[in-house]
């Protein structure tokens, strides 16, 4: 009760102080921020979402405003739906800047229903002109998983049109739910559903296209390799895959056509580079007895690979060239300290690792700039693992038991705001997709 | 009525026969050729009877100790069996054998030995610590390391079969150094299927 009251307070305080700021604002944009510039680390253009009539027009602003406030890159002025409307210009009036000023908004952004889906205006404040306008359109399934996802990708638009660069609402999520089967779910937290029915489904790593994905699972007790489309039930296990040991975290190839993968047997555990397409025999990549090597991931042009192994005695992560030469360390974990690093993700712009590191007995994320091999850890409360990087090469989505159930979260690397994902206890080993554009 | 004054009648003659020479029957009391084939043919019955119960008994007997046998038989399989199947535990982040692991693995041998179509497969398992995929590994790494131990005490390596469950399959759940002692383990399960 009394967190409720504190939460309650904190906003009221938050708000009363937004406000203050945003009314003393001077209408001008800040310096160095405009439309259609690239976006500057620390600084934030303030976006106001005008209302949108129609019957579904109160769900469309809701969503935009979600997608560009889980965006990070900007602050979303927040105006309930009466007072924003009475800013409206009238049917075919102009944008009155004069009164939008005071709001301090850098953007103004203007979507409006149409009977095929939505035109999106937006205005430069600053320049107290229309910067940009285009028609979307929307499938018919309103509020359907489709309509959602083409919707996010009108807020990606937005964010390409204001900084040049694509936001990564229409992606999804996969993971393995506390059930062990492979789920999906809409990186806004919603259309979350379960695509295996296996005996154990974990590790999903998303098809590069998007079309689909490849898991590690369990059938008639043995561990097998599977791929399967977003169909619900559409499994095929891959038979170049001997079913002994164990066959765990695959991962696609940039070009989708091969899945390296980790097998092991009683000379332990190595990576193998089998086709995608289920043809020929899996090669190795690492050499026989160099320790546990599992959770491989490529670099986006699919020359090298950052995974873990234990060739030095605790896990810690290493790069490779593709082919399984030039192996070397990338990081150096403690014995003393039982710092075991593992799995890691390459980021989509080839810039940084993301992976676990064990730091003072819990797992916590960090990024690894490959260009100096700096470390930013990015969380600190509970048991954080299994991180996987949008699209946007930003955003992070992870395993956390900081409210207690596992659930995933995603964290943007950049401001360190965190948001909750998924909803059912248990939720783990995610994989973000490729922006899925349709 | 008939039955039972003829037999009254018996009972009176031959008690009176068992009662002494002195005594001379008062009544002599006539039984006929058919009534005396009548009476052999259910003493011989009676003989007969006997011999047969007593050679049931006997069968019996021995039947009850071929049970038993086969009891005691079945206890040491299952006792052999037991040991095969008993689960080995580890110490943290550890494939190493300890001696009290050592000496479980120990008892498998002469019962695998003796047994030499019975097939096993080893499934590793560990505590929740640690990443979860990396812990797959970890956890063959523990039984191909107790195959090991068995394959150089003799047991043919075809026989045993390798895996890991990592720690998706607890034994045990909960978060604290008691759940986790059972859970870094092998489970040994016999297997009929193709290696």
């Amino acid at each position: 009760m009394h967190t409720l009251v504190a939460r309650t307070m904190a906003i009221l305080v938050l708000t009363l102080a937004f406000w203050t700021s945003a009314l003393a604002q001077d209408p001008r944009p800040p310096e160095g921020v405009r439309l259609a510039l690239t976006y500057t680390p620390g600084t934030r253009p303030a976006v106001l979402v005008l209302p949108v009539d129609g019957a579904d027009g109160d769900s469309v602003r809701r969503i935009l405003e979600r997608d560009l406030d889980f965006d990070d890159r900007v602050t979303l002025i927040s105006l309930d739906a009466t007072a924003a409307r009475a800013l409206l210009p009238r049917p075919g009036g102009e944008i009155d800047f004069g009164r939008l000023a005071p709001f301090g908004a850098t953007a103004i952004v203007e979507p409006r229903l149409t009977p095929a889906g939505l035109t999106m205006r937006v205005y430069d404040v600053g320049a107290r002109k229309l910067a940009r306008e285009a028609e979307f359109t929307l499938p018919v399934d309103v509020y359907g998983p489709g309509w959602r996802m083409a919707l996010h990708g009108v807020s990606d638009e937005l964010g390409l049109w204001i900084f040049g660069e694509r936001g990564a609402a229409q992606t999804r999520v996969l993971y393995t739910g506390g059930d062990g089967q492979i789920w999906m779910i809409d990186s806004d937290g919603a259309n979350a559903r379960r695509l295996t029915s296996v005996e154990l489904a974990l590790s999903p790593s998303w098809r590069p296209d998007g079309s689909g994905f490849a898991f590690a699972g369990v059938s008639a007790g043995r561990w097998r390799l599977g791929v399967s489309g977003l169909a619900a039930g559409s499994t095929r296990w891959l038979s170049a895959i001997q079913p002994r040991g164990i066959a765990i975290t695959p991962a696609f190839a940039p070009d989708g056509r091969s899945i390296v993968y980790a097998h092991g047997d009683e000379g332990g555990t190595s990576l193998w580079l089998a086709s995608a397409s289920d043809e020929g025999t899996p090669r190795r990549l690492t050499a026989p007895r160099s320790g546990d090597n599992t959770g491989p991931s490529f670099d986006p042009a699919g020359r090298r690979l950052v995974f873990t192994s234990g060739r030095a005695g605790r896990p810690d992560l290493y790069l490779m060239d593709a082919d399984g030469t030039n192996p070397q360390p990338l990081t150096t974990s403690s014995l003393a300290l039982r710092s075991d690093n593992t799995s890691p993700d390459w980021s989509p712009d080839g810039v940084r690792v993301v992976y676990q590191a064990q730091i003072g007995g819990s797992f916590q994320i960090a990024t690894l700039a490959l260009r100096d091999r700096s470390v930013r850890q990015h969380t600190s409360d509970g048991e954080n693992e299994d991180p996987s990087w949008a699209p946007d090469s930003r955003h992070v989505v992870f395993s956390s038991t900081r409210t207690g159930a596992r659930q995933l979260w995603i964290v943007d690397t950049e401001s360190g705001r965190l948001r909750q994902l998924t909803r059912a206890a248990g939720a783990r080993l995610a994989d973000w997709s490729p922006v899925l554009i349709r | 009525m008939k039955k039972s004054t003829v037999a009254l009648c018996v009972v009176i003659v031959l008690s009176m026969a068992a009662c002494g020479k002195r005594m001379k029957p008062l009544v002599a009391t006539p039984i006929s050729t058919a009534q005396a084939d009548s009476m052999e043919r259910a003493r011989q019955q009676a003989v007969d009877d006997s011999l047969r119960a007593i050679r049931e008994r006997e069968l019996e007997r021995e039947r009850e100790r071929e049970r038993q046998a086969a009891l005691l038989v079945a206890a040491q399989e299952a006792e052999a069996i037991a040991l095969i199947t008993g689960t080995v535990y580890f110490e943290y982040d550890q494939a190493a054998l300890s001696a009290e692991s050592r000496a479980t693995l120990d008892a498998k041998i002469p019962a695998l030995q003796a047994r030499p179509a019975f097939r096993v497969r080893i499934t590793g398992h560990t505590d929740e610590r640690g990443s979860s995929e990396y812990n797959l590994a970890l956890g063959l790494r523990r039984a191909a390391e107790l195959k090991a131990y068995l394959v150089a005490n003799g047991i043919d390596a075809t026989r045993i079969d390798i895996s890991s469950m990592g720690e998706e399959r607890p034994a045990v759940a909960g978060s604290a150094e008691s759940a986790w002692a059972q859970n870094r383990r092998a489970e040994f399960v016999q297997v009929t299927d193709e290696p």
